[in-house]
């Protein structure tokens, strides 16, 4: 029982730090057309930034300037390269953003090394949120923070304990992202800027039209789009590991959910992420392979049979391309995506 | 004569408005039809909705004693209907050579294939330049279709359209941008190629209507008002009262 | 902007065709060094690669994150059919292996590609990457037949040798190589001259017009995306005979991008383009990463510029400067792309002599402060070195603006003039 809650509270922390990432990169498609491919290298420069800020002054400082200056470095690229290439179609502003996302790995490497850095949490967070305790005899408990040794070691053979603690930065993770959720919410629908955006989400010319400044509302948007992938970066990258990897662990992620979501469709993006980062994360959890459901179901499978890699298959093995099957399903049976409006 | 083409109380609704609001229309093989109407009366979208671009919401259309309702594109372009879009549709990186021998190649039974060399099939070659000629562009035979004129654009547009040899053609405000004098030589264009063939124009130039036109469909607000020989339509009340837009040179003076 | 179009004469294409097999024919007795053997093999291998690339890039508009899932695969079914024959179990002589990866290649297209070539443009280019992905990942997961850490290695020398070739030598699977590359080059050129071709370039100028002449869109990708895969596994194949194993990176992302990368450079609107940006790949793979650290980022900027300044790639910036010399006009801008081309280096030795430090700095802390660079020794840790080298940089920034405004002041005279000429010849 403990196990479901933990697990499926980090699948919705992952979710919601796909959402944080997906989020901006839906902003940015929908309003440019532009899908950025470099929006995973963002993040990545969020984690790096955050990193070294931190080193300087702290976490807390470095939570709120990182996202700023990636925000601010997304909106210069906008200006310099991609406002330049506007005019050539959609192929070349990709290909410009793919571009950009060799130059920030490379960067990257050249300035913090090829391996990863150690870049902590602040002190607050690194404990656990909240601990669950299954006592065989008394049941489930909850205890803030981290739960004492003595209340998690068996005091006789008789009484079995199994404490899971739910770490700290995983439950921060969760409330930036929803609190995120709720700013940007508020801002499509009770600014004007967000009805703009909003209006330009569904029909950029239109917006065009009616004489808005959509240049400058592009790079805006394109700037505020990769400054909640640097928000995204600090978080993660604290969370998790910062080394030059992890723009590509998490960058195909995005764009599967992007797509699956529904091209252009915030909610769609919202429902893929938390379906993905539930189901991947649960599904890592889990030994079972298609032998051990033939067991229960009391088939029993010849040896030939069990050594087969395909049968030996564990569902944690699987794990990883969860997400390109769900992609692969969705193009097959739903290629709108789960609640998408635009063809793309 | 036959019916070449049919519409049968034909509604499309988009989302909540609807935009064609029952439409019936019988089209003669042979004849030249012009719709005429105000802006956003519903004929670029009674093409789309003819050509395939997407279906109606309800009602049918019939071609050639087929439904081709919710057909797609390149099926009804397989039944022998064609047509032109308003705002130029080429391909702008072939030559206009190039774009001709392309329209041709399916009704000539090509197909998908990859086995045979374009240079070798006779056939097509000799059609597209048949064509070339009848469009008047053989001197820019080797041009790449974006160098052209606005003209001679759409003059290629048209070539496109009657390229494959379908009988029933459409063509979309195909004098749309032309000043008067390219215009008359593009009606003359028009009448030449579309010889025997079954045509559908949308048009706002009461000229090119009245010069070129057998019948003129009246369409407002999504439904046929009226659908009549020319002279029947000038002196119809209705029509007088919604919409007769620009007079020309030879339309009776005092007309409002 | 116009459009150009550079149309040799039929005889010329005889005389084209025929040094291309005779540059093939001789060039490893030119360069016979063991690393030119290597070097010349691969890009045999990358010309055919990059080609099928092209033929959805360049030629149907597809922009593909994902092409070397068809390679890969094709290496892979190669290699194990190479073991298959090593063991008995497979009797087809080794020259005819690729072959095997070719059907391979064409197999995996006809059933990915089916799902790939529903959509079109940027949903298409998240298709590729998501079925990249799929199988990269697939790829560390069934290890009978991927091989697992270690990859698939078989050895070329199998089966009856055919005229006393083993393929043991590394000429004798250039030669190999060399005879593949010049028929699917051929192949894949008359491909562009039948009607599915021409087709696919319509498709590539105006999708939804083609639906209105006849042809059903989704289909015509489709096929030509099957071509593509084809040829795709040959190239595979050839690179599983050539490299004697294939591991998890033939399917990566890296060798996509790759190929993206250098078909685009080379140029994707001629045909000779993706043969250029081959050769530059492998000799970027091979030599350039030798020479510096930082040939990916060098890689990438140059990318970048090229998409905002010459989206036709090294081929069309080739092109337009044949067209002015045949019109007679070279002599006059010569001295500007002299001029371009210095500061230019400037620059790059400025920037360069920066990133070198960086490297220096983060990597050979053992080796003391100092590097030499171009034959310039500097201090990493001395403000002096980093002053000159960010001066250098600055200078010739500002030298390649003034250069960059004054070739392109020359250049826009010389494309009037050229216009002109050319509307005096159609009217005389």
């Amino acid at each position: 029982m403990e196990f479901f809650i933990i697990s499926m509270l980090n699948g919705l922390s992952y979710g919601l730090l796909l959402f944080m990432l997906s989020s901006g990169l839906t902003l940015i498609f929908s309003m440019m057309g532009v899908l950025n491919f470099a929006h995973a290298s963002f993040y990545m420069a969020g984690a790096y930034f955050g990193y070294t800020i931190s080193k300087w002054v702290g976490f807390w400082p470095a939570l709120f300037v990182a996202p700023v200056l990636v925000g601010a470095c997304g909106a210069v690229f906008e200006r310099m390269t991609l406002r330049k290439v506007h005019k050539f179609g959609h192929v070349p502003e990709l290909l410009v953003t793919f571009g950009l996302s060799y130059i920030v790995l490379e960067l990257v490497q050249l300035i913090w090394g090829r391996t990863a850095v150690e870049f902590p949490p602040p002190e607050v967070l690194r404990d656990s949120a909240f601990t669950l305790i299954n006592h065989s005899v008394q049941g489930l408990s909850v205890v803030w923070g981290s739960a004492p040794a003595d209340l998690c070691s068996n005091a006789d053979a008789s009484v079995r304990v199994v404490c899971s603690p739910f770490p700290a930065t995983r439950g921060f993770m969760m409330l930036v992202a929803l609190l995120m959720l709720m700013s940007l919410w508020l801002l499509l629908t009770r600014t004007r800027i967000g009805l703009v955006i909003q209006a330009a989400l569904t029909h950029p010319e239109m917006a065009e039209s009616l004489g808005h400044n959509v240049p400058r509302v592009f790079m805006l948007v394109f700037g505020a789009g990769t400054g909640l992938a640097g928000l995204a970066g600090v978080i993660g990258g604290s969370t998790f590991v910062t080394e030059p990897a992890m723009s590509a662990t998490v960058g195909s992620v995005i764009f599967v959910v992007v797509v699956v979501g529904g091209m252009g469709s915030l909610s769609g993006a919202f429902l893929a992420s938390i379906l993905i980062g539930v189901i991947q994360t649960f599904a890592v959890a889990f030994d079972y392979s298609f032998i051990t459901l033939c067991a229960q179901l009391g088939l029993s499978l010849s040896d030939a049979a069990r050594e087969n890699s395909f049968v030996k298959l564990t569902l944690s093995q699987v794990a990883p391309i969860l997400p390109y099957l769900f992609l692969v399903l969705i193009l097959i049976f739903r290629p709108k995506g789960l609640l998408g409006t635009r063809e793309g | 004569m036959t019916c070449a083409l049919e519409l049968k109380d034909l509604h499309k609704s988009f989302g909540k408005t609807e935009i064609i609001r029952g439409v019936n229309l019988a089209v003669q093989s042979g004849e030249r039809i012009a719709i005429i109407g105000p802006n956003g009366a519903g004929k670029s979208t009674l093409f789309n909705l003819i050509s395939g671009r997407f279906g109606p919401t309800s009602g049918d259309i019939v071609l050639n004693g087929q439904s081709i309702a919710h057909k797609k594109p390149y099926e009804i372009n397989r039944m022998g209907l064609s047509r032109s879009f308003q705002i130029t549709n080429i391909f702008p990186k072939l030559s206009v050579f190039e774009n001709l021998r392309c329209a041709v190649l399916w009704s000539l039974g090509y197909k998908y294939t990859f086995l045979k060399f374009l240079s070798g099939l006779r056939d097509a070659n000799d059609q597209a330049e048949k064509f070339l000629q009848m469009i008047k562009l053989d001197k820019k035979r080797d041009v790449v279709a974006m160098n052209l004129t606005y003209a001679e654009q759409r003059a290629l547009e048209i070539g496109i359209t009657i390229a494959g040899g379908s009988d029933v053609i459409l063509l979309d405000e195909p004098t749309a941008g032309m000043s008067k004098s390219e215009t008359s030589r593009f009606i003359s264009l028009i009448k030449a190629v579309t010889e025997g063939k079954t045509l559908l124009t949308v048009e706002h130039d009461m000229g090119v209507v009245f010069g070129l036109a057998d019948k003129i469909a009246v369409i407002v607000y999504g439904e046929v008002i009226a659908f009549d020989a020319p002279e029947a339509v000038r002196a119809n009340p209705k029509v007088q009262e919604a919409y007769l837009g620009t007079s020309t040179a030879d339309a009776p003076a005092g007309e409002h | 902007m116009t459009y150009y179009k550079f149309k040799p004469y039929n005889v010329g294409r005889v005389v084209i065709w025929s040094l291309f097999a005779i540059l093939l024919l001789v060039v490893p007795l030119v360069f016979t060094s063991q690393l030119s053997a290597t070097m010349l093999a691969q890009m045999g291998i990358a010309i055919i690669a990059c080609l099928s690339y092209n033929m959805l890039l360049g030629q149907g508009g597809m922009l593909s994150f994902g092409h070397a899932v068809y390679t890969g695969l094709g290496s892979y079914m190669a290699i194990h059919a190479l073991n298959m024959v090593a063991a008995g179990n497979l009797h087809i002589p080794v020259s005819l292996v690729p072959l095997v990866g070719g059907l391979a290649g064409m197999g995996f297209a006809i059933l990915l590609g089916y799902v790939t070539t529903r959509k079109s443009g940027t949903p298409f280019a998240m298709i590729t990457m998501g079925i990249a992905e799929l199988v990269f990942a697939m790829s560390l997961m069934f290890s009978e037949f991927f091989g697992g850490e270690a990859g698939v290695s078989g050895n070329r020398v199998a089966g009856d040798s055919f005229w006393g070739i083993t393929y043991g030598p590394q000429i004798q699977i250039y030669y190999l190589i060399s005879i593949y590359t010049f028929i699917c080059v051929a192949l894949m050129y008359a491909f562009t001259q039948t009607p599915l071709g021409r087709i696919l370039n319509a498709v590539r100028d105006n999708p939804e017009r083609v639906e209105f002449i006849g042809y059903n869109t989704q289909r015509v990708r489709y096929f030509s995306f099957i071509i593509a895969g084809f040829f795709a596994g040959i190239a595979g194949g050839l690179s599983a005979l050539n490299f004697e194993i294939v591991t998890a990176e033939v399917v990566g992302a890296g060798r996509s991008g790759a190929y993206l990368l250098f078909t685009f450079l080379g140029g994707a609107t001629f045909f000779f383009g993706p043969i250029l940006g081959a050769i530059l790949m492998v000799i970027a793979f091979v030599l350039l990463s030798e020479f510096t650290k930082a040939w990916l980022l060098y890689l990438g900027l140059l990318f970048l510029f090229m998409v905002m300044y010459a989206p036709g790639g090294f081929a069309s910036l080739l092109m337009m400067n044949l067209r002015v010399a045949a019109f007679g006009k070279l002599r006059q801008i010569w001295v500007s792309y002299l001029g371009l081309i210095v500061t230019a280096l400037v620059i790059l030795m400025g920037a360069g002599a920066m990133i070198e430090m960086v490297y220096h700095l983060q990597l050979n802390d053992s080796l003391g402060d100092t590097l030499k660079f171009t034959g310039v020794t500097l201090d990493a840790k001395s403000i002096d070195s980093w002053v000159g080298s960010l001066l250098v940089m600055v200078t010739g920034l500002g030298l390649f603006e003034v250069m960059r405004r004054h070739y392109l002041h020359e250049w826009g005279e010389i494309q009037t003039g050229i216009e002109n000429e050319i509307k005096r010849r159609e009217a005389a």
